[in-house]
């Protein structure tokens, strides 16, 4: 695979090739005017445009919010899930948003990492009805889930989610806090968000009226939103003794942990195992500089 | 090796004396990454991204390969499986997040080390054929990350697909044939899934066939190194190993440690929140942008925004963006400069600092939605782009006064010390 030192080729910057190739470099030069001129071209009349015709500005750019700040258990390098808030969370999940909002990546036994029993999370999965097939006529039918089930559909198919749902399909939730920009923020926020028309976008956007059946929520990336505001008042869910008030700002903390969870059931076996291997390879990396230190010595380079 | 101080392979156990007589692939690895490989003594740390992107590209193998046994190419399940790897395979998450950001680590580790020949003037004679090898691993890169992007089946994968797809279509006469062939139909479906796929499982390892040209073609006139200044002596280099084994080693360690960091406290920084969504083709994503490797050729593709004579815009925007990368191989041709390396080019270093600033003025532009002022910048920004490489660069080399040079690497790395008071350069 190797040649001998014969073969090298002579040509070294110490001695050029002076061998001119203008036609190349002529040519290149043209191929780069055609690109350039063409450039300042699209570049001269967007200019004209931008300075003539400015883009109009828009009610979802004058009056979306980025989300609200809030912390989690689980944030930060050494942070770790509260298991009691994701068991909040899981109670909200299925009192409130388990109606319209299915949890497809998600069975029942899961639950087990909230700190539920093997007997509760059976006792859970029992609780729900999930399609099956009658065994002795082999038709389609309803029967109590066990651990490995998945949690139902609330709804058929699309087409019947739309008819429930003023014409819009509710999104899965089990990877929600993943699927939208600062997730959990996110959906906190849109939880607690809804609210009434600012009378200052209705002066300016007069047609940017949230249009009847859709509800208004500054978070939600076109201001109006499909689901009416699903945490409606304090005490809704019923929150266990030693637990916080469920106020609706609780309840959507609660709930948004329990989707941080959903998206990602592996974060604190990840931030454990990250903490491990950041430490082994730094020693690692340690022990590589000192050698390379040690070989180098006395070499100047 | 190809100097002739080069350290001999001698095997001392029998057994390793008995195979070199047979299949010598101990003295290949000897020579080619140990004892027998003497390498500039001078190297900086920008040398050791090549070494770094071998790394890489063998951590996408192994855990794509990991990756492939749980996923299934179908549009129906694509999205599921790899849920279901990420939740219910044995450390499937690790691997997961380990494919996706080494992708984006394989990406930064090679702009460096392509950005380091821009300033070295690697690219230059007697190394044509490694840069010309290193272009079309890089392109081969760009494909193979374009399609393992689309297998998860998100939203992102989804539309990046389409429209970069949709890119073919503005070929004349044959574009819209063409789109329908390479997708085996009229949008992405099934048919492309399971293409994509297949070639994004073969794609590394004709990756890797090309690396071992490319790692072949290095070795005939050895490393280049920060003076430019060809090796004379033996006092210029230091055998591979175990000189360079350690320094790479460590640099090794170093980029783990940062890989790692990423991997298990930001997995998901640097993808994009869509991808989480199932692929809908009903629902349009608000700014389709592709994975962040591909925003100064996505920030290229949409800077034509106007038609060019009898050039429709996007064929100008399609041909320009290719162009991007295809204008690298004819580099070696447009830099005539006697003078390799742009420490002494005063002239030359100036407007690669320019073209640094650029590709990342590109890079946020590509990212960004397609609205103004973006689209003026990004389109201020192409055009310095290709007036760099085809106007620029031909124009300086012809007139730019080089510094002097050191006469060998070991007066430039000793200076006035005795030691570099040398015997005349063996075959100078």
């Amino acid at each position: 695979m190797m040649t001998p030192p014969s073969s090298l080729p002579q040509r070294t910057p110490d001695q050029p090739e002076r061998k001119t190739k203008d036609m190349a470099r002529i040519l290149s030069i043209l191929v780069g005017l055609f690109f350039t001129v063409a450039l300042a071209w699209s570049f001269g009349l967007g200019f004209y445009t931008w300075a003539t015709d400015p883009a109009a500005p828009t009610a979802e750019h004058e009056f979306h919010l980025h989300p609200k700040e809030v912390a989690f258990a689980s944030d930060g390098a050494f942070g770790k899930f509260d298991k009691q808030q994701l068991q909040r969370g899981f109670q909200v999940y299925k009192e409130v948003c388990s109606a319209c909002h299915s949890l497809n990546h998600v069975a029942f036994r899961d639950l087990a990492q909230l700190g539920y029993s093997e007997g509760q999370v059976k006792a859970i999965a029992a609780g729900f009805q999930v399609p099956g097939t009658d065994p002795n006529t082999g038709e389609a039918n309803l029967r109590p889930g066990m651990p490995t089930d998945y949690f139902p559909k609330p709804f058929a198919n699309d087409v019947a989610a739309r008819a429930a749902n003023n014409n819009a399909v509710p999104p899965d939730l089990s990877l929600m806090t993943k699927a939208r920009h600062d997730g959990p923020a996110y959906v906190y926020s849109l939880l607690t968000g809804f609210q009434a028309q600012p009378a200052k976008l209705l002066k300016e956007f007069p047609d940017s009226k949230t249009p009847s059946g859709l509800h208004y929520n500054p978070y939600f990336a076109n201001l109006n939103l499909a689901m009416a505001p699903p945490l409606t008042g304090p005490g809704q869910v019923e929150y266990g003794p030693g637990n916080p008030k469920p106020t609706v700002d609780q309840m959507a903390k609660d709930v948004s942990a329990f989707l941080i969870w959903t998206a990602e059931p592996s974060l604190d076996k990840r931030k454990q195992t990250g903490l491990a291997v950041t430490l082994f390879l730094l020693f690692a990396t340690v022990l590589g500089y000192m050698s390379y230190r040690n070989i180098w010595a006395g070499k100047k380079h | 090796m190809s100097f002739p101080w080069a350290n001999e392979y001698k095997p001392s156990h029998p057994f390793m004396q008995w195979m070199d007589e047979r299949l010598p692939l101990p003295r290949l690895v000897y020579n080619s990454v140990g004892g027998g490989y003497p390498v500039p003594r001078n190297l900086n740390y920008f040398w050791n991204f090549g070494f770094l992107a071998l790394i890489c590209l063998t951590i996408q193998i192994v855990t794509g390969i990991v990756m492939a046994m749980h996923y299934a190419a179908n549009t129906a399940v694509a999205f599921d499986t790899i849920e279901m790897t990420v939740r219910d395979v044995n450390w499937g998450w690790l691997m997961r997040y380990m494919h996706a950001n080494g992708a984006s680590a394989f990406f930064v580790v090679i702009y460096v080390h392509i950005f380091r020949g821009f300033f070295y003037g690697s690219y230059k004679a007697p190394r044509e054929m490694v840069w010309l090898l290193g272009v079309v691993i890089f392109l081969l890169m760009m494909a193979t990350a374009f399609m393992g992007y689309v297998l998860p089946w998100g939203q992102m994968s989804f539309w990046g697909a389409k429209v970069i797809t949709g890119l073919f279509g503005a070929i004349p006469f044959v574009g819209e044939p063409l789109q329908q062939w390479l997708l085996g139909g009229f949008a992405p479906d099934n048919a492309a899934l399971n293409r994509f796929f297949s070639l994004h499982y073969l794609l590394p390892f004709v990756i890797v066939g090309v690396v071992v040209l490319h790692i072949w073609a290095l070795h005939i006139p050895g490393s280049s190194n920060p003076t430019g200044v060809e090796v004379k002596t033996e006092s210029d280099t230091v055998p591979f190993y175990p000189y360079y084994i350690a320094k790479d080693g460590w640099a090794v360690g170093a980029f783990l440690f940062l890989m790692a960091v990423a991997v298990f406290y930001f997995p998901n920084a640097l993808g994009h929140p869509d991808n989480y969504i199932p692929a809908n083709p009903m629902s349009t994503p608000a700014h389709i942008v592709p994975e962040w490797y591909f925003w100064p050729f996505y920030a290229i593709l949409r800077a034509f925004t106007q038609d060019f004579f009898f050039i429709p815009a996007k064929l100008m925007g399609v041909l320009a963006m290719f162009g991007a990368i295809l204008v690298w191989f004819f580099l070696p041709w447009l830099d005539k400069s006697p003078v390799r390396s742009g420490a002494y080019r005063p002239l030359y270093r100036k407007f690669f600092w320019v073209l640094v600033v650029d590709m990342l003025v590109l890079f946020y532009c590509g990212g960004a939605a397609a609205a103004e002022p973006y689209v003026m910048i990004s389109q201020l920004a192409a055009l310095y782009y290709f007036a760099h490489f085809l106007i620029i660069v031909p124009i300086i080399s012809a007139i730019e006064k080089p510094l002097p040079l050191p006469y060998s690497i070991t007066e430039a790395v000793l200076g006035d010390d005795d030691a570099a008071q040398l015997a005349p350069a063996a075959n100078a």
